[in-house]
């Protein structure tokens, strides 16, 4: 890893547990360009032809190996756009890592769109975790955006476990995320997110269950505080006998606006879809019985919601 | 060590004037005691445990807790000067696990997953079962009950208070929890008050008061109270609870 300042090695151990040079397949993107690189035998990287971002070429029977594709924006006013494609080979069992943080030091808005697909291949087990983090210098008034697409291409038998955090520092979110899922296949994605200050997230989940005894299963927290505003869609198709579950859990605080849309779409009589939704304040309860073990009120709050989006 | 004084606790009825809940409660109660404060439901007992540990606030009267007068100090307060309050019903916490609130309660975010364990085994948990455990729906009454009795044993407070433990459990989890309030004198380093109407929780009493409609109606060592009230509201055997417990339409 080459010319790595203070910034960039916080942000990549925000996003990314990295604190060293990491081990195995990564790419570090930086300001809108790579920054190092490494392939393994199994795992290789490469540049796209056209230059709009990476491939990741992971060989059949790939296991207990790890990729990791953080991204580092420390540039007021940049807008970054990257488009990466994961092609897992058959029975592989994988980790992916690609956070993304910024730190915005002024007075413009930093973005980063990224689109992320993963054409995960018959038998293959791939765990996905992308925690996108933001900051910025006292006083600096630029925005710090994502709006990630994550496209989820799921070959008979695969899964794919996908987990998403959003905790901290991004002004505007618009993630999509679209999944279709083949015979035997699953999908589970775990969301979590906390919107503060005057912050505006929006997460839309499609799954379309294509294939027999596919499943899908979508688990989004989500807590909105001050007089952020945050909107969760979840969309699950059923065109097979499939199995199909939807829980979406808000906590409101203060001022925040909450908008929650599960949706179910039967389309075969054995489709069985389920969802689940709730948004709701704090119960007082909660913070009765955390007040009795001798936290402080505000002690109390920040260790229920830590629990909730953990 | 816990000394009430003319406790009076009234909320408005549903024709907005005040109802008299506790009526002038007078209390001595002595360090390193294990008092049981029993009498038919609805009486105040639940009510008196709630402004023992600050969660309700007394309309009239004092509270001092080891000569401090505590009648203004929150529930925070009273939990560091040495009070802990098991609910009688347990809370639930979603994405909290089991070792995240023991943790809280000894305040320690670096207490490991095997001492953890010790406070769950004193309470009839297998541990290593129930440590990464969510405290949410998934756990029946029993073991939430019983988790609740793990984060109070674990604080070795100097006071610790349990409203009700056998409310809301089975008769096979109670059996396991009367185990548990046996040796609780063992597990505590002080003074414990329970809010129970179970005559096999009184029977294990150093002292037993009884509150009725509001009122102290009795109060003495067990020996003498326990069999005044045998049989009576105020004290029923678990059989009797479970029965009374039982859907009509069964």
């Amino acid at each position: 890893m080459t010319a790595i300042d203070e910034i960039e090695k916080r942000i990549l151990a925000e996003v990314a547990d990295i604190h060293k040079t990491p081990t195995g397949a990564y790419n570090i993107r930086y300001n809108g360009a790579a920054q190092s690189r490494n392939s393994t035998e199994n795992i290789v990287i490469s540049s796209k032809e056209d230059g709009t971002g990476i491939d990741i070429r992971i060989k059949d029977g790939t296991k207990n190996q790890s990729c990791c594709i953080p991204v580092v924006i420390s540039k007021t006013g940049l807008k970054d756009v990257v488009t990466n494609d994961f092609y897992i080979g058959e029975n592989c069992d994988i980790q992916i890592v690609a956070g993304c943080g910024i730190h915005n030091c002024g007075d413009q808005d930093s973005q980063h769109d990224g689109l992320h697909r993963f054409f995960v291949g018959r038998n293959s087990k791939v765990k996905y975790i992308e925690k996108h983090y933001g900051e910025a210098d006292d006083g600096s008034k630029g925005g710090n955006i994502m709006n990630p697409v994550t496209e989820i291409y799921l070959d008979e038998g695969a899964y794919m476990e996908m987990e998403s955090t959003q905790i901290k520092g991004i002004d505007s979110t618009n993630r999509v995320t679209k999944a279709e899922v083949k015979k035997g296949a699953s999908l589970v994605v775990r969301e979590r997110l906390l919107t503060n200050g005057d912050q505006v997230a929006e997460s839309r989940i499609d799954a379309d269950l294509i294939g027999e005894n596919s499943s899908a299963n979508i688990i989004s927290r989500s807590v909105a505080t001050d007089r952020s505003k945050s909107v969760f869609y979840s969309h699950i198709v059923g065109k097979a006998p499939c199995s199909g579950h939807s829980e979406c859990d808000a906590i409101i605080m203060d001022d925040a606006k909450i908008l929650a849309l599960p949706g179910l779409d039967a389309l075969d009589p054995d489709a069985a879809l389920i969802h689940e939704a709730a948004i709701g304040k704090i119960a007082g309860e909660q913070l009765i019985k955390l007040e009795t073990l001798g936290l402080s009120p505000e002690e109390a709050e920040a260790a229920i919601i830590d629990g909730f989006l953990k | 060590m816990l000394k009430l004084e003319n406790i009076r606790y009234e909320v408005p009825d549903e024709k907005g004037s005040d109802k008299e809940i506790l009526k002038n409660i007078s209390l001595d109660i002595p360090d390193g005691k294990f008092v049981v404060i029993t009498g038919p439901n609805g009486g105040g007992k639940s009510t008196l445990a709630k402004i023992i540990a600050g969660i309700y606030k007394p309309t009239d009267g004092r509270i001092f807790f080891e000569d401090r007068d505590i009648t203004e100090a929150g529930i925070t307060e009273r939990a560091n000067m040495g009070d802990s309050f098991a609910f009688q019903q347990p809370v639930r916490f979603k994405g909290i696990e089991v070792l995240d609130l023991i943790r809280l309660a000894v305040r320690n975010k670096e207490l490991t997953a095997a001492d953890a364990c010790k406070y769950l085994s004193e309470v009839g948990l297998c541990a290593r079962d129930y440590i990464n455990r969510e405290v949410d729906a998934s756990l029946s009454g029993g073991e939430l009950k019983r988790i609740e009795i793990a984060t109070v044993l674990a604080r070795q407070s100097r006071l610790s208070v349990f409203d009700e433990p056998e409310a809301g459990i089975d008769l096979w989890s109670f059996q396991n929890l009367i185990k548990v309030f046996e040796h609780i004198k063992e597990l505590t380093n002080g003074t414990i008050i329970i809010i129970s109407h179970q005559e096999r929780i009184l029977d294990i009493a150093d002292e037993i008061i009884v509150i009725e409609k509001g009122e102290i109606a009795a109060k003495g060592a067990k020996d003498e109270i326990l069999p005044k009230i045998l049989g009576s509201d105020a004290a029923v055997s678990m059989c009797r609870i479970q029965k009374d417990a039982m859907p009509q339409s069964i």
